[in-house]
């Protein structure tokens, strides 16, 4: 089984990313799990998110404390949130960030594989402006998922509410998140 | 198909496929989303409900009792204070035998406020009348909708039923499930056919009439028979419904690994779950415990409890409230289930995740470590409580 953590902060969409990976899984033929961690929730508070996966049925219903996988979906919550606390040693950190692998390990102390993508850059440059699915796309690169599952799950969950053209910049945000990612397996 | 769903949208999917004549209801968070979902399914004309936004909890159940009464199928969902609010009238619709069926998301009773899952609410409505069945998970919460409506309109039985799911950690999580095809549910369901309506003008009949001290108690004793019905009646819809489902619901508990165990755990809800990873991590290290999930809690199944369990050395029962000045509940309920055995375990009484406060599969696994020296007359004990 693999577990996955989530650092955004409100607004940011890091529950629903969580959730439509969740639908990817399942694609895949997996056994998924997602929930968000639920405080006084209000726009710009750290929010925590969380994933399993496994090919067996997923019985557990308690939080996520150390995952295989921790996501920082906003660079400001690195030092606050302490995305490294829990995670596995020879799990994986990805972080949306300009900085280098190097700095965030300075930042992070963490010691196992590291993913840095400008992910608010690549949401700019796609004109979605949200950094959640590129971070998605990331995860999806780093779990070994087939793109073309991602993109299938991507186009049918988005594909009920965005516009035509809203969504092929979706898919271009999802796809470079991707390929920023790829080649790194941490996942299974 | 399987389906990726949150725990209320499991619900909604059920209520949905139910189409129930009148749905009153108020929203109440872990339960709101529920009511949301439904209300959507009403507006774009997917069902043909009467959907009746009230005013209170106590409204919501008043409408169902008035409309059940009058001959309509009836569902509502609510949790914690909205059932408390509920609680007055819960007893008046069990005693007019009226089958309404609602979805409960566990949620701490206030005070102090708090909105995430414990049992509390549901112990509150422990003597209402209403039958009681608890879920380990959204696919359970799915099914059990389908089945409570069986049971709750079985003509023996004319009982409400609440099917208990645990707030957030059900309700909000996202999860796969595997809904029956539509025109499958709605057979299985069926058609309802009230007694006695109050609609039906050429029959009138009397409903909800006083009773003095000549024949009140006769009344509740009557209550006290159809409850007596539930059992078979249970049986008999968790049989159909693991036929059509493929699922297997087979008896009002679920044994995990329990056939030798020596040491086992008691829960009900979606700590179940994690109990079953905390049995199968000792039981690779050759250890023989197991679990014993409660589905049904009211009617309390004391016999086929004391059956599962009485090869056991040693018991934890493990409740998700408190009954200040007494023993858990649940424990309550088992130990008077095994007065009257010759051999009895040695039971110990835990109280678990008050207020949300999470139950992982290292604190379960301590709780099966610590029964290994259990003596029989300890007082509650704490899980994963800072003293």
């Amino acid at each position: 089984m693999k577990e996955i953590r989530w650092h955004g902060r409100g607004g940011q969409g890091a529950k629903t990313v969580s959730q439509i990976l969740a639908q990817i899984n399942l694609r895949e033929g997996k056994h998924v799990q997602a929930f968000p961690e639920y405080g006084p929730e209000r726009s710009g508070a750290p929010v925590r998110a969380y994933n399993r996966i496994a090919d067996e049925e997923i019985v557990i219903h308690s939080g996520v404390y150390s995952p295989d996988i921790a996501v920082v979906v906003d660079e400001t919550l690195l030092e606050s949130e302490k995305p490294a606390d829990g995670l596995k040693p020879d799990g994986v950190l990805i972080v949306n960030t300009t900085c280098s692998k190097d700095e965030i390990r300075k930042r992070t102390g963490f010691r196992g594989t590291i993913v840095v993508l400008d992910a608010d850059r690549i949401a700019r440059e796609a004109g979605t402006g949200f950094a959640n699915v590129p971070m998605l796309g990331a995860v999806a690169a780093v779990l070994g998922t087939e793109w073309k599952l991602a993109e299938e799950e991507l186009r049918e969950t988005m594909g009920e509410k965005l516009s035509h053209e809203v969504l092929e910049k979706n898919v271009a945000a999802l796809r470079a998140g991707y390929e920023a990612a790829k080649g790194v397996r941490g996942g299974r | 198909m399987r389906k990726v769903m949150t725990g209320h949208k499991a619900v909604a999917e059920a209520m949905r496929q139910i189409e129930p004549d009148v749905v009153a209801v108020y929203p109440i968070t872990p339960q709101s989303e529920i009511a949301e979902y439904y209300a959507e399914y009403v507006h774009d004309g997917i069902v043909h409900t009467e959907l009746v936004p009230v005013e209170s909890e106590h409204s919501a159940m008043s409408a169902c009792v008035g409309a059940a009464a009058a001959g309509a199928r009836v569902m509502t969902a609510t949790a914690s204070q909205g059932l408390a609010l509920m609680v007055e009238v819960l007893y008046i619709a069990a005693s007019m035998r009226l089958p309404i069926v609602m979805a409960l998301a566990n949620r701490a009773l206030s005070g102090p406020i708090n909105i995430h899952c414990d049992h509390s609410d549901a112990y509150l409505a422990r003597d209402s009348g209403a039958i009681q069945i608890f879920c380990e998970s959204a696919q359970e919460a799915y099914d059990y909708m389908l089945m409570a409506q069986r049971v709750a309109e079985h003509d023996e039985v004319r009982l409400p039923a609440i099917v208990n799911l645990d707030g957030f950690t059900l309700t909000h999580s996202s999860q796969v499930v595997e809904p029956l095809p539509d025109g499958v549910a709605k057979k299985f369901v069926g058609n309802y056919k009230p007694f006695y309506p109050l609609l039906d003008v050429d029959h009138p009949a009397t409903w909800g009439p006083f009773a003095m001290p000549d024949y009140y108690f006769e009344l509740k004793r009557a209550q006290a028979a159809a409850m007596e019905k539930v059992p078979a009646a249970f049986l008999e819809v968790q049989k159909h419904y693991s036929k059509i489902s493929g699922r297997r619901y087979a008896g009002f508990v679920e044994g995990y690994k329990l056939d030798d165990a020596e040491r086992a755990l008691v829960v009900m809800g979606s700590t179940a779950g994690t109990a079953k990873a905390a049995v199968d991590q000792l039981r690779a290290k050759g250890e023989k415990v197991g679990l014993l999930k409660v589905w049904l809690f009211r009617p309390f199944p004391g016999k086929e409890i004391a059956a599962a369990l009485a090869h056991v050395e040693r018991v934890a029962v493990l409740d998700r409230a408190l009954s200040f000045g007494a023993m858990g509940a649940l424990y309550c309920d088992l130990a008077a289930a095994f007065v009257h055995a010759v051999h009895r375990p040695t039971f110990v009484n835990y109280i678990y995740g008050l207020g949300g406060r999470d139950t992982t599969v290292d604190q379960l696994v301590q709780v099966f470590a610590e029964l290994k020296d259990a003596h029989p007359d300890e007082g509650l004990r704490y899980i994963g409580l800072r003293e």
